[in-house]
């Protein structure tokens, strides 16, 4: 597809070079317009859950249901004034927003959405996904300082922090799930999973036998530390300390506005996908259907690849829900249980379901 | 000039413009933050050499882990942003003489280096390879440096419990 793109771009500017660089970034594109209607969507879905459980019924005016509400607000933020202090760090403060934002948008590159659709089938896959938040924890520092206001960097140290030790127990998770798949490509890993679902990461991968039964509850275990952690690393509560409003305003997105603050909110967002989306390709058969194709039976074969979307894309979105609910259900944690989650249970944890998870392969 | 040659050329701008940055910059954190487009240029010039796996580690290592710790650093010292940082010439001859002694290292090496440049010799990954050699001929000091990281951890976690009881 790539190819035919730049052959139609170089008829059509006469130089192969520009055409190929267009195509690079024209291949994007979809990715950036999933991430743009993911997030009108989730906000509007958060703003509506958050509401249900509170006995409310959130927006209701624009639209069915308040459906276009998101798309409303979106308008109005981005013709808000772009506000800059004197006393920031001009450079790093505009630089900052943009940092945090590619540095998700390239991790949402390397996802397969479909078996015909993959931004980057890199064979670092997923050690890249987790090399790529070291660019989001850049870019929070470089907000926070930058900003030049104390809630600011309070809130980005946290921030930094948060990411960096919660970085620990998903890195070993990622580990152990590598071993057992015995690759990083995302896409061969949604392979290893392929038709129905006793063949999923959850419930101990595609093969036979007694291992299979035995792995089944260490991947529960490795499921529950993937989630727990991921969820702090992209600062929702229970683990929103970086922004909690009560005692630093709004953390280090404090002195942004218009665009440049929509950009972080377009990276938190496309942050609970990514969360959804690397659980679910883990451990949930990524785009496999759990019963096989309606496409495959009819015998049409342009119908898989869509029902492979759709089944990616509702399995993301149903941890999405779940970080929603957990949001509006739980209390936020202080920072020293924070830390004591993270050093004391979920990475002595994560080590010995390293350990164990192991010894199964080997047997 | 093929996209290749143009990545390259790119990737290389932005590491040499922002090393340049980072020692004529009169601001300490802002130097830290530019080392950051170091990194990543460098980085971009492995996935260019093939070397997939190295570059990723580049970015997980230096960006994920030493520029944040540097930046907490620089942050959380006092008094290090207003620090008067000494810029200019000084001791220009033993400066001369060392970059001419790396500058002949890096030249000799790019010289005998035997370079891959037809696409078969290219392996297209590297992570597995790398993988079995760390386990096969290079076991040794794969596990020797696995023993000098947990001497520095342990060391780490001494340093700092012999400060609180202070």
């Amino acid at each position: 597809m790539q190819n035919y793109f730049t052959e139609i771009l170089t008829d059509l500017l006469g130089n192969e070079l520009l055409a190929e660089i267009l195509t690079y970034v024209l291949s994007t594109v979809p990715i950036l317009a999933f991430i743009v209607f993911f997030v009108l969507f989730a906000v509007w879905l958060e703003r509506k859950v958050s509401a249900h459980m509170q006995d409310r019924l959130g927006p209701m005016r624009v639209g069915w249901h308040g459906v276009l509400q998101t798309i409303a607000d979106f308008i109005k933020l981005i013709q808000k004034e772009d506000i800059i202090a004197d006393a920031n760090d001009k450079a790093l403060f505009n630089i900052a927003p943009f940092l945090v934002f590619v540095s998700t948008l390239a991790t949402f590159t390397l996802l397969p959405f479909t078996s015909i659709f993959v931004g980057s089938n890199a064979d670092v896959g997923i050690f890249l996904v987790l090399a790529l938040s070291g660019g989001v924890v850049a870019g929070i520092l470089m907000a926070g300082w930058a900003s030049n206001n104390k809630y600011s960097l309070y809130g980005s140290l946290r921030a930094a922090a948060q990411i960096v030790s919660y970085e620990i127990p998903t890195a070993l998770v990622v580990l152990t799930m590598i071993m057992v798949y015995g690759t990083m490509n995302l896409g061969d890993v949604t392979e290893a999973q392929t038709s129905y679902f006793w063949n999923w990461g959850i419930f101990g991968g595609a093969g036979l036998g007694l291992g299979k039964f035995l792995l089944v509850p260490f991947m529960f275990v490795a499921f529950i530390i993937l989630f727990i952690s991921t969820l702090a690393e992209s600062n929702r509560t229970p683990f929103d300390l970086p922004e909690s409003e009560s005692e630093l305003v709004a953390g280090f997105n404090t002195e942004y506005s218009g665009i440049k603050f929509s950009l972080f909110f377009l990276a938190e967002f496309a942050n609970m996908f990514l969360i959804g989306a690397i659980l679910v390709i883990f451990f949930f058969g990524g785009y496999n259907s759990p019963f096989g194709y309606f496409g495959n039976l009819i015998g049409v074969d342009w119908l898989v690849p869509v029902e492979q979307l759709f089944w990616f894309i509702s399995k993301g979105m149903f941890f999405v829900f779940v970080s929603m609910w957990l949001r509006w259900t739980l209390p936020r944690v202080r920072v020293d249980q924070l830390m004591t989650i993270c050093w004391k249970y979920l990475i002595p944890y994560a080590f010995f379901n390293l350990l164990i998870v192991g010894l199964i392969l080997l047997v | 000039m093929s996209i290749y040659d143009f990545i390259f050329y790119l990737f290389a701008a932005i590491t040499v413009g922002s090393a340049l940055l980072v020692v004529s910059s009169d601001n300490i954190v802002r130097s830290a933050f530019y080392l950051l487009a170091t990194f990543f240029g460098v980085s971009g010039l492995y996935v260019l050499l093939g070397a997939d796996f190295v570059a990723v580690t580049q970015i997980m290592v230096y960006i994920g882990g030493i520029l944040i710790l540097l930046l907490f650093g620089v942050m959380l010292t006092s008094n290090i942003t207003n620090v008067e940082i000494k810029k200019g010439m000084k001791n220009l001859l033993p400066a001369i003489i060392g970059i001419g002694i790396l500058l002949g290292a890096v030249i000799s090496m790019m010289i005998d280096t035997r370079w891959k440049i037809n696409v078969g010799e290219i392996p297209q990954t590297t992570s597995y390879e790398i993988g079995k050699l760390l386990i096969t001929d290079y076991v040794l000091i794969f596990e020797l440096l696995g023993i000098l990281l947990l001497i520095a951890l342990i060391g780490a976690a001494s340093m700092a419990r012999r400060e609180r009881s202070k």
